[in-house]
């Protein structure tokens, strides 16, 4: 794997940190007025998801990693891995619990999700930012009441709980923000 | 986390600004150069390449070769880090105060705050001290902002270690190597231990850039005085002290607009401060260019006691435009170039 300089640095970039692939989120080069240049540069573990800030000497290099992004489908999961399609080589992934972590609240079949790849094996599996999903149980209701305060707890059919108005009932179809866990809108079947 | 996927080749012919910002940038010269008319200061040019430049081990330049050299010399011509050396051999020939706006060239400096090639208004003024022309750079840049959306409050003014000391823990005459680790401890400031190794003077930058100035200017213009000796560059010491240097630098919103100094006029310390510098290039590995014997000889032969002044023009227009980034406020950034 081709390896990058600080020059290189920027948004999306895939490096090797600590053993494990990172992406870059933020770069910023400093040149305090007399002295060394430095970049200071957001990261995200690409494994466990968390955000670091470390300091490099402008023109070191680091080992790029060897990280590809792909749009796939998923398709299923047997309980121990969860399975998913390239969608232009058609071929099969799948990920462990690990992987797909808080994701695999978020996935439903035939949805696309981005998955993440390292040395050709996923290691993290990324929801489409809205999805839609079934009510499975939740509370009836106050008749009459469709503003938005309050709002009550909602099972949805992928395990997830999400808060949703009190005029939600069981079996209907609601539209979720992924990013932020929380209730956009009803969705007519 | 999205997919970017992005084609280099697709449409990276045309600016990668806004023609709004091309036409302040154009009141913005305008207005400069109108500001110094008045004040009867004089506009110059000086070579963008000399045969000599900058020795500061920390300014990587750009260099050319020029193929009507004679034989003795390799030819090799540098792209000015900034036009200080040459405006100097203009004032010390009596020109009076002058100023001058043209790009300057750094290598390797690339980021939200830094194109290779920029923009810089430098300029002189004789007879001044420090507080005068501190006090003309608020005329300059408040009247700027007149004309923008962004309204300033009245300006600050604290010491380098007042500012230290009022953002970190630390009294910066009496700390050591040792306090400034335990502080870069204190902030997870991780890896400054190897950037910075027993070097006061990078710590005392690290340090600075990283805890200090993000707190600077909040909507004002903060001047930083009196800076301690290791970062005196081209500053004299100041009378009656014996490690201040007459230097300052003005922050708006946490960016270092502009360096100044009062001079120094000796041409025995300045070549010190050129050996030096020469010095730590070669531990370091880094090209050594040939002293400027000519900046040398124009101050044995008497600079005027002055003061000058180097803003970045680009830094100013983002700050007057509310932008973000410098490739915001240039036509064709680096990577468009």
């Amino acid at each position: 794997m081709a390896s990058y300089n600080t020059n290189e640095f920027k948004g999306g970039l895939k490096i090797m940190l600590d053993g494990d692939p990172c992406s870059i989120i933020e770069n910023e080069f400093v040149k305090p007025g007399k002295g060394q240049a430095f970049n200071r540069v957001r990261i995200r573990n690409l494994k466990n998801g968390r955000v670091l800030e470390r300091t490099f000497k402008s023109g070191d290099s680091v080992e790029g990693a060897d990280v590809v992004e792909s749009e796939m489908q998923y398709l299923y999961t047997d309980g121990e891995f969860w399975h998913f399609m390239d969608q232009n080589t058609y071929e099969q992934y799948s990920a462990d619990e690990h992987a797909v972590g808080e994701s695999k609240l978020w996935l439903k079949d035939q949805d696309v999700c981005t998955v993440i790849l390292w040395n050709n094996v996923a290691i993290s599996a990324v929801p489409p930012n809205f999805v839609e999903l079934k009510v499975v149980e939740t509370d009836p209701g106050v008749r009459g009441d469709t503003s938005g305060g309050g709002g009550k707890p909602a099972t949805l059919e992928t395990g997830a709980v999400v808060r949703v108005p009190l005029f939600v009932r069981t079996d209907e179809l609601i539209k979720v923000d992924t990013r932020t866990g929380e209730y956009v809108a009803r969705v007519k079947e | 986390m999205s997919l970017v996927l992005k084609n280099d080749a697709d449409d990276n012919w045309g600016p990668g600004c806004k023609l709004g910002i091309l036409r302040k940038r154009a009141w913005m010269l305008s207005s400069i150069r109108h500001f110094f008319v008045v004040r009867n200061v004089l506009e110059v040019e000086t070579p963008i390449l000399g045969q000599t430049t900058g020795t500061e081990p920390q300014l990587n330049f750009f260099s050319t070769k020029y193929a009507g050299s004679p034989d003795t010399s390799d030819g090799t011509f540098f792209f000015q880090t900034s036009p200080e050396f040459a405006m100097k051999r203009l004032l010390a020939r009596g020109i009076g105060s002058i100023y001058q706006i043209c790009k300057a060239f750094r290598n390797h400096e690339c980021g939200r705050l830094h194109n290779p090639e920029f923009t810089i208004l430098e300029w002189y003024r004789v007879g001044f001290d420090l507080n005068q022309l501190m006090k003309e750079i608020e005329e300059l840049i408040l009247g700027l902002f007149a004309h923008s959306q962004v309204t300033l409050s009245a300006s600050e003014h604290i010491s380098y270690f007042e500012a230290f000391s009022k953002y970190t823990e630390l009294d910066v005459p009496s700390a050591s190597v040792s306090d400034f680790i335990q502080v870069a401890k204190i902030h997870s400031l991780d890896g400054a231990v190897d950037l910075c190794r027993d070097e006061v003077s990078d710590w005392l930058d690290f340090l600075f850039s990283q805890l200090v100035q993000p707190h600077l200017g909040k909507d004002r213009l903060t001047f930083i005085f009196d800076y301690p000796m290791c970062h005196a560059s081209l500053a004299r010491l100041k009378p009656g002290e014996t490690d201040i240097a007459e230097r300052f630098e003005v922050f708006i919103n946490g960016i270092e607009l502009g360096n100044g100094y009062c001079e120094l006029t000796d041409a025995i310390e300045q070549e010190q401060r050129f050996r030096h510098d020469l010095h730590q290039r070669r531990k370091r590995n880094l090209p050594t260019p040939t002293l400027d014997k000519r900046l040398i000889k124009s101050l044995e032969h008497g600079l005027p006691e002055c003061s000058g002044v180097a803003i970045g023009l680009d830094r100013l227009l983002m700050l007057l435009t509310g932008t973000k980034h410098i490739d915001e406020v240039l036509a064709f950034d680096i990577n468009r170039a």
